[in-house]
Order: C-alpha cells, then sequence, then structure tokens
C-alpha cells in the first residue's frame, strides 16, 4: 500500500509502523520538519535530552534493557558529530539502535553549508552502516531498511541522513514487507560443526561456558536455553562482562565474571579446562590476557554470529557461525538424542578443583574504620536492591569493576554498561533510556563521580521526563582506574587523575530540582541507601568512598589468567616493559 | 578442514573457511568483491582496509551488472593466512557487499592487467623499443617524433617485465589499471 505524505511525515510514519514508542532527540534547523511532525501526533513520545551524546547512550539503555531498537533523532552537522561516541560505543557493544539526523538540502550539500557536516562520511566507520537519501521516494524503503540491518545478524546501529528538502518534500509511503533485502545473515549454525561440539561436551573432563554479549542480544530464550544446557551438563559457566545476567549470579554453576577483573575461579578455570565452550563472545583483549598463555591446553568452540570474531584473536577448534538461540537450541536436541552423556566422574574432580580456587575467596574486603570501602557500598547496595525490580547501568572505571564483581545479576538485560569502547558519560543518560522503558523498575546507575559529570547535564531530563533514576555516585575524587594503572605502572605519578573542584553533589542536585543525598559513614549507608530507593523522583547520591582502593583481583598487562593479582602485597614491579605499552 | 556453509560468498571452496592454520607467511591474494553499486560503497571498502590495517596491492572497481545494481571490486592484498581469512570475513559483514570470492584459494583464475608507458628516445633506443613492444604484443596507440604510447595487456609480472625493459629505453610515465580477475571454468 503506498500513499502520498511529505518525508518528514514519513519519518515519524515508519517509526510507527515499526512499532516505536520512543524517541530520544533534540531539535535543530535540519530536523524542524520532523520535529513538527512530531508534535502532531501522539503514538510516539519524544525525549527532549540534554546533548545528542545522551540521546544515543539513552537509546542504547531503552535498546539493552527492553530488547527492542532504539531510535534517535538529531539535527545535522553538530547533532550527528555528537552522536558519534555513542555510534561508535553501540557498534561495539552490538546494540541496535536507529539515528536519524537532518542534513541540509541536498542542493547545498558539499558547500560548506550552515550546520553541514559529511554525516555519512564520518559515521561510516562508527555505524553498520548508514544512508544519505536524496529522494523522497526512497525514504520508507531506507527506514524499513534499516530496523532490519539493525537488528539482523549481529546487532549494530545505523544511520540515515535525511537532507531537509527531502523531508519537505511529497514522495511515496510504503508500509513495511518482508525483508527482500539481500542482507540476510545466517541464523543456524551448521550441524556437522555442532555434532563435532556435542562428542566434545561427552567426553570433557574439564569443561567450561564462556558466555558473552551475544547470548543477550540473542534474546530471553536463548538465556533460557543456555540455563538448560548449564544445568543438563552440569558445567561450570563464567561469563564477560557484556553477558551478566545470561545465566543467574545466584545458580550453583555460576563462577563470576572473568577476564581483567574477574573473579579467581574464572580465571583459573579459563586457563585450565579441557574444553572452552565459547557462547556469544568475542575473545576481547580484557578476556585473554596474554594470548600465546591463554588457556593453553583447551580445545575451544566457539559460536558466533559474525563470521569476521572466529579466528580473529583466538583460533578455534570448533567454529559454529549462527544465532546462540538457534545453535544452543539444536546442541540440546542432538546432546539430547545421543544420549544425554558427560564424563560425570571427570567433571566432579574438575568441580573440586574449582571449589579450591573458590576458596581463595577473590573479592573478600574488611570494612573497617570510618570511611566507607566501595566493596562494602556495593555490597549493600546489593543487600539493600537484589529483591526490586532492578536494573543496573554503570559508567566506565573502577566501579563498573566493583558493580560487576558484587552485585549479582538474575536475568538478561538487567546490566547495562559500556563494554567494549568504555565510554564515560555512557551510564547517566542509558538509565533514562531503561526507565523509559521501563517506568516502574528500580534503575540504578554505579557511577564514579568523573564518568558522571561527563554527562550530568542530563539531570535536567530526567527531571523533565519524571523518571526517578537513582545515581548511586562513589567518589573518590579520583580517576580510580587512571589511578590504580599510574600507582602500578608510573611509579605512582598521579599525573591529572584527580578530581579537584568537585561540585556539591546535593546542592547540584537541589539546583535541578533532583534529590541529593550524601553519605561519607559506613554506619549511616543502609538508612540512605533506603531513602534513595524510597524517594519516588532522580536522586543524586554522592556516596564518599575510600580515596586510594584499588581494583582487584587483576590480570596485569602481557600477563596470563593464571598471574592475577589478588590484593595491594603482590603489585609491585608486576608489569614489564613490554606489558605497558598495552592499555 | 571442513569449510563452513554460508550463504553470502560460499562456493565449493567457500571464502569462509574458518579454520585456518595461523602462519607467519605472508601471501598475495585476489578478492572480487561483488557490491550493491550505491555511493559510498568504495569508501566503505577502502575504510575497512585503512581502519584496519590491511594491505592493498591494487583495487580495480567498475559497474558489471547495470540491472541489479552490482559493481566488481577486485582486490590484490597481501597478508597472513590469518589476515587474509579477517579480510573476507570482515568485507562479507559490510551490509553493501554481496559476495566475496578468493579467487587465489578457489581454483584456477585469469588475472588481467591494461597498462599504458610513455616511452621516449632517439634513434636506435626507439627502434629498440619498438622492437620490444612487439615481442610483447604491446600496441602503440600514439606517436611523435620523440615519444611512444604503448598499450599492454597481461598479467601483472608481464607488465613489470615490459616495464623493467623500458626504463633504460627512456620510460617517463606509466598508467596501470590494476588487476582484473575471473576464475577460469564455471
Amino acid at each position: 500500500m503506498t500513499r502520498q505524505m511529505t518525508g518528514a511525515k514519513m519519518v515519524v510514519q515508519a517509526l510507527i509502523d515499526q512499532g516505536v514508542d520512543t524517541v530520544f532527540g533534540y531539535p535543530g534547523g535540519a530536523v524542524l520538519p520532523i520535529y513538527d511532525e512530531v508534535f502532531q501526533q501522539n503514538s510516539i513520545k519524544h525525549i527532549l535530552v540534554r546533548h545528542e551524546q545522551g540521546a544515543v547512550h539513552a537509546a542504547e539503555g531503552y535498546a539493552r534493557a527492553t530488547g527492542k531498537p532504539g531510535v534517535c533523532l538529531v539535527t545535522s552537522g553538530p547533532g550527528a558529530t555528537n552522536a558519534v561516541t555513542g555510534l561508535t560505543d553501540a557498534l561495539m557493544d552490538s546494540i541496535p539502535i536507529i539515528v536519524l539526523t537532518g542534513q541540509v538540502p541536498t542542493f547545498m550539500i558539499g558547500s560548506d553549508a550552515f550546520q553541514e557536516a559529511d554525516t555519512v562520511g564520518i559515521t561510516r566507520p562508527c555505524t553498520k552502516h548508514n544512508w544519505l537519501v536524496k529522494e523522497t521516494d526512497k525514504l520508507s524503503e531506507v527506514m524499513h531498511e534499516a530496523f532490519h540491518v539493525a537488528t539482523s545478524g549481529r546487532p549494530g546501529p545505523v544511520l540515515i541522513d535525511i537532507p531537509k528538502d527531502v523531508q519537505f518534500a511529497t514522495g511515496s509511503y510504503h508500509a513495511p514487507k518482508p525483508s527482500t533485502s539481500h542482507y540476510q545473515p545466517q541464523v543456524k549454525g551448521e550441524m556437522e560443526a555442532i555434532t563435532e561440539l556435542v562428542a566434545a561436551l561427552e567426553t570433557a573432563k574439564r569443561p567450561i561456558f564462556y558466555t558473552g554479549g551475544g547470548v543477550i542480544n540473542s534474546g530471553p530464550g536463548a538465556s533460557q536455553l543456555l540455563r538448560e544446557l548449564v544445568e543438563a551438563t552440569g558445567f561450570p559457566i563464567t561469563s564477560t562482562l557484556m553477558g551478566l545476567g545470561c545465566y543467574p549470579a545466584s545458580g550453583d554453576k555460576w563462577l563470576g565474571m572473568l577476564g581483567m577483573h574477574g573473579l579467581y575461579e574464572a580465571n583459573m578455570a579459563m586457563h585450565d579446562c579441557d574444553l572452552m565452550i565459547n557462547i556469544g563472545a568475542r575473545f576481547d583483549d580484557r578476556i585473554t590476557g596474554r594470548i600465546d598463555a591463554f588457556s593453553p591446553k583447551s580445545k575451544k568452540a566457539h559460536i558466533d554470529i559474525d563470521p569476521s570474531s572466529i579466528n580473529k584473536v583466538i583460533k578455534a577448534d570448533i567454529p559454529i557461525v549462527g544465532d546462540v538461540g538457534h545453535v544452543l537450541e539444536d546442541i540440546l536436541k542432538v546432546w539430547k538424542s545421543r544420549g544425554r552423556k558427560t564424563n560425570s566422574e571427570a567433571v566432579a574432580k574438575w568441580w573440586r578443583q574449582i571449589e579450591e580456587w573458590k576458596q581463595v575467596d577473590c573479592l573478600k574486603f574488611k570494612q573497617e574504620g570510618k570511611v566507607i570501602k566501595p566493596q562494602y557500598a556495593l555490597a549493600r547496595l546489593e543487600a539493600l536492591t537484589k529483591d526490586h525490580d532492578r536494573y543496573i547501568c554503570t559508567e566506565v572505571g573502577q566501579h563498573q569493576m566493583w558493580a560487576a564483581q558484587y552485585l549479582g545479576f538474575e536475568d538478561p538485560n538487567r546490566w547495562m554498561t559500556s563494554g567494549g569502547l568504555g565510554t564515560m558519560g555512557y551510564g547517566f543518560p542509558a538509565s533514562i533510556g531503561v526507565q523509559m522503558g521501563h517506568p516502574d523498575a528500580l534503575v540504578i546507575n554505579v557511577a564514579g563521580e568523573a564518568s558522571w559529570l561527563m554527562n550530568m547535564q542530563e539531570l535536567g531530563t530526567a527531571m523533565q521526563f519524571n523518571l526517578p533514576v537513582k545515581q548511586f555516585i562513589l567518589n573518590n575524587e579520583r580517576l580510580g582506574m587512571v589511578r590504580q594503572w599510574q600507582e602500578l605502572l608510573h611509579g605512582e605519578r598521579y599525573s591529572h587523575s584527580w578530581s579537584e573542584s568537585l561540585p556539591d553533589f546535593v546542592k547540584l542536585a537541589e539546583a535541578f530540582g533532583a534529590k541529593g543525598i550524601i553519605c561519607s559513614d559506613p554506619a549511616d549507608l543502609d538508612d540512605a541507601i533506603m531513602e534513595m530507593i524510597n524517594h519516588d523522583g532522580p536522586v543524586l547520591f554522592d556516596c564518599l568512598v575510600e580515596k586510594h582502593e584499588n581494583c582487584f583481583p587483576m590480570i596485569p598487562s602481557g600477563k596470563a589468567h593464571n598471574e592475577m593479582l589478588l590484593g595491594e602485597a603482590e603489585t609491585q614491579g608486576v608489569i614489564d616493559a613490554k606489558g605497558s605499552v598495552l592499555v | 578442514m571442513s569449510a563452513l556453509k554460508l550463504k553470502k560468498g560460499s562456493t565449493s571452496h567457500s571464502a569462509y573457511n574458518l579454520r585456518p592454520t595461523f602462519s607467519d607467511v605472508v601471501e598475495k591474494h585476489t578478492l572480487a568483491v561483488l557490491v550493491e553499486n550505491e555511493p559510498g560503497v568504495l569508501a566503505r571498502v577502502i575504510g575497512l582496509f585503512s581502519g584496519r590495517g590491511y594491505n592493498i596491492e591494487s583495487l580495480t572497481v567498475a559497474e558489471v551488472d547495470h540491472q541489479g545494481h552490482l559493481s566488481r571490486i577486485t582486490i590484490v592484498t597481501t597478508g597472513t593466512p590469518q589476515v587474509i581469512e579477517q579480510i573476507k570475513a570482515q568485507l562479507g559483514r559490510i551490509v553493501s557487499v554481496h559476495e566475496v570470492h578468493d579467487l587465489t584459494v578457489e581454483g584456477p583464475s585469469v588475472e588481467r592487467e591494461l597498462a599504458m608507458f610513455k616511452v621516449s628516445g632517439k634513434g636506435d633506443k626507439r627502434v629498440e623499443a619498438l622492437r620490444l613492444a612487439d615481442i610483447f604484443r604491446a600496441n602503440v596507440v600514439d606517436s611523435t617524433l620523440e615519444t611512444f604510447v604503448f598499450e599492454i595487456t597481461g598479467a601483472p609480472e608481464k607488465i613489470d617485465a615490459f616495464a623493467d625493459l623500458m626504463r633504460p629505453l627512456g620510460l617517463t610515465e606509466v598508467a596501470r589499471t590494476g588487476v582484473a580477475a575471473l576464475p577460469r571454468g564455471d
């Protein structure tokens, strides 16, 4: 069915037809016709952010918490360039978002017009795909294709650049129809390889599931299948930062997060395993540590929907290209049909070894004296919020790693953090997006004071739309992770890694009309957290914590999984010259 | 060593053989990439090579199917087997890319390049240039009293050899198209 309408109306119509209910955006000259259409309808709610970067992170948060693509609408030039960090963040973490940018009219493109930027050129390397639409007649098809590309295969951000004259002109609108696009990534894994993996499962003596964001991206069904497979085989499971929640933290097969700041038992098990089953993770450098010493004795199976992930870093012995959900379904089917076999005796022995590693109790800490330890703050936050309908976002740095270590995630889509790009300033706008997707849930952004300040302007957004997001700021007046690396690597020369002239966060909150809470005494912490939870509105929680706490365990740069540091005593001269060039 | 069966770019010798041996030996491969003929598609391909630090020895591009809106990009690249596999996989995930073929591993193929050489000289050198051009089946496409412009088509090695011969005879300018290649047979 085709209808005649303006390009601007097409944009709104396509969003409605794609089931979009929320758009995060910021108006400007080159998108005024679209904003005029947004004004004249009630199907889509527009959230006015305070900076375009905030719009993209909010859309990311919305997408990760709801499983639906997030949508942004920003203007040309600076609006588009401000979106670049968010686009790169979404590309690295495979988050489906659609960014619509205004552009100067087609006849002015290339003339250095006011607020002109080569948006498709600038965003080509930081989107999965992008389009400059020069004809109104093609706009609706591109809009629908954009949703298809963003959500198919390995998800990612896409961008549509729409010149102002295309928005004003009238053309034919086409309703969405089943995609005829040549872009149809393979979702079913090759049966031959799946059977090979099942055979390996049956005989493995020291197996481990190493899961990642691909499980979350594959949908809640994939997490269910994963849980079924883990319970049925009895194998231990660890996960990357991106995959937390795909298997419940309370599950008895759970070893905790792995990697640079992962748990001792998880990293040791990765190092010593004889069968590694990578499900939707990508052997990121935060995970592998030194490549040539990475899990030297194991056979490695790798399930990924993106063929380029396979053999990129670590050679896969059993590569399987496909969607995690589809592949897990086939694995279970084949494994059951072959008689549900495992080498249970050897696996029981493996578990005894793992239990020994668990005894190290690598996350232990002592809360002593009158200063709050960041670990204690998160342990209390966990205890007081875990029974709520809770969503957690984070910024980037030490607090992010502590949150991953001390908070437990029972379900997928409950944990929003910038994994690949490591974007400080991600968490606050992301929490706004999450709260839009789940208006009645408890949405907490665990932040550091420095990260939080990077997108603090979004407090205005939270207030305007009455989004009761809780900003739990672990304030050590330091760029904690930078400080930690300077201590370990740069002779304790703390170059520009402290935050001077910090605002009074309580007054800052009040200046926006929000609630501010400050807490510095461990004895007051529980009450203060309860006050935060019970306040109906945005809260800025300034939690003053120990200033020089380091984040452990830690695999130093250039070291292997079994060379973890567990505490302060082990940190002298651990990173050699070769390791020091790594980030 | 079974290759994975993938829709995009897969043949009986799949471009996505996912089990390479990690070797340090640098190989030269010729890739044929069929892409949507749309604005920016070449930038996507080139941007991939520069962004990820891959080599381009030569690159040619032109529309090959007007109705189907397809262009063919022929890229000669070098890298270890692991890097070559990565290049193919990375090319394959560009949304505008329809097919990726590694002509170097997918059976025999023919490669051709066209080049033009301007040679200026007098007397014996001029005669010798003309004689050698005849041996190499290069055509004279333009001539002045002191210069020839030769056109030569062939495998890149043949063109290299011709260039080596022309250099002492007064070679002043070279234009090469880069390699175009097709697999042999069906």
